[in-house]
């Protein structure tokens, strides 16, 4: 067995907000230097000008990339060889939540009486049990600007994945000038309601430019990210050949009457991290 | 940047006449700050009577700032989403503001009341919170303080980096 503390899993999340608050995930910015090498639109081809600019001052100067420093939304994997010590999870997030958005903005409010915690807690914190020693982190500051363009859809089986790949790039579509594009899209297919949203929020994590490891949802990614755009929405919705940077896919098995499809929306500042904490080296090792 | 226009605030008809959706210009002097639950508080007030504060001539940046953090005037301070405010901006461009500051396109209702009024809705980038941060020299909370990032706030800015997203002839560049 593995002791790893919540506290220590807390304060490296909290060095991880510190850093993405101001960094931009790194291929990130080098897809929409792509984008600005080949845009022609003049209009977007300036918005995409100053987006580079304006991640460059925030990395160098330490300032927020974007003054909606979102809500935090962490994925955790936790071996199941590790014991949590220490206060509850949650607990310690947010006490960490709190301590890293003294400087940034409190965007966090109860949804009936429209009060702010003043703290941006609580964090959205998933976790699953997983094989072996380590603990998996994943963080993000989800901004709402594009959270709010998002759509979860419960299809029907006779509609089948051709009306799931319409509703996709309609939600794009829609979205046009409001998410701050270039987007980053994140689908969940299959599961139930909740998985599906699940799986389109993780999705958000991978690398732009990477691969799906599954070829036929490779194969729907590229063919999706092409349609997409083709939309002509552009940067900033200013009209230009650039509105995604990625389309990001996960699967799970569903119904027989099924087919729920979410779609999750992220803008072009994508703020997030993630990291292994391992149990054999950070933790403490003990008999179980 | 080619071609970009510099204007001053406060912005009048006859300054906001000759700008085209897709103009970039340059803005420098006063505006106003505030978002959502600014909006709905303001609105809230006049249609109980009692308006909690004057816009005539004003122009309004929808926008959210980080805190400023040692030295700074102002945190971090991009545009929020416009749409947001589609609710309350006839009325106000009916009522004299000069011009609104956000991201994002426009209902039809609110094309028209830019066209109807000869002003402007002027599209910052989404997301540039560093960079629009630099560029504003003063700021301070004017109304509304306990909204936090939502109170109204006005704000001095130089050579603050906007596109006409919709001019006074109802051209919207998101069309």
């Amino acid at each position: 067995m593995i002791k790893i503390s919540t506290r220590y899993v807390a304060d490296k999340i909290k060095e991880a907000i510190d850093k993405i608050s101001c960094e931009v995930e790194p291929s990130c910015r080098e897809a929409l230097a792509k984008a600005y090498e080949k845009e022609d639109g003049k209009s977007a081809k300036f918005a995409l000008e100053v987006m580079l600019e304006n991640i460059d001052i925030a990395k160098t100067e330490r300032r927020p990339v974007c003054q909606d420093t979102g809500m935090v939304v962490v994925f955790l994997e936790i071996g199941k060889e590790v014991f949590l010590t220490g206060k509850l999870l949650q607990d310690e997030i947010d006490r960490a939540v709190e301590e890293a958005y003294a400087t940034l903005r409190k965007s966090v409010l109860d949804p009936v009486t429209r009060i702010n915690t003043k703290t941006n807690t609580p964090a959205v914190v998933h976790t699953s049990i997983v094989e072996g020693e380590d603990v998996k982190v994943q963080v993000m500051l989800k901004g709402f600007g594009s959270e709010n363009m998002s759509k979860v859809y419960l299809l029907n089986p006779a509609q089948g994945l051709e009306e799931a790949k319409r509703l996709i790039v309609n939600t794009v579509a829609t979205a046009a000038s409001n998410p701050c594009p270039p987007v980053i899209i994140g689908v969940g297919l299959g599961g139930t309601l909740e998985k599906a949203a699940l799986m389109s929020k993780r999705a958000l994590f991978r690398k732009i430019g990477s691969e799906n490891p599954i070829p036929h949802l490779n194969e729907l990614e590229k063919s999706l990210l092409d349609e997409i755009n083709s939309l002509g929405v552009g940067a900033q919705g200013f009209g230009g050949k650039t509105t995604a940077l990625g389309v990001f896919i996960e699967s799970y098995p569903t119904h027989i009457s099924s087919l729920p499809v979410s779609v999750n929306v992220l803008c072009h500042c994508s703020r997030a991290a993630e990291f292994v904490i391992q149990g054999r080296k950070e933790g403490e090792v003990c008999q179980a | 940047m080619s071609s970009v226009k510099r204007l001053s605030l406060p912005l009048t008809k006859e300054s906001m006449k000759d700008l085209r959706a897709g103009d970039m210009v340059k803005l420098s002097g006063d505006m106003l700050v505030f978002r959502d639950a600014g909006h709905k508080r303001l609105y809230q007030s006049i249609l109980d009577g009692k308006q909690a504060f004057d816009f005539k001539g004003e122009t309004i940046y929808f926008m959210g700032p980080c805190p400023a953090r040692e030295g700074e005037v102002i945190g971090s301070a991009g545009p929020t989403t416009s749409c947001r405010m589609d609710k309350y901006t006839p009325y106000m461009l009916d009522n004299g503001l000069a011009a609104q500051i956000g991201k994002g396109a426009r209902n039809q209702d609110c094309i028209e009341a830019f066209k109807r009024n000869g002003c402007v809705y002027f599209a910052a980038i989404g997301g540039a919170g560093a960079i629009y941060s630099k560029r504003i020299t003063k700021a301070k909370v004017l109304y509304f303080e306990d909204l936090g990032t939502e109170a109204v706030r006005r704000i001095t800015v130089e050579d603050f980096p906007v596109v006409v997203a919709v001019d006074g002839r109802g051209e919207s560049i998101y069309s």
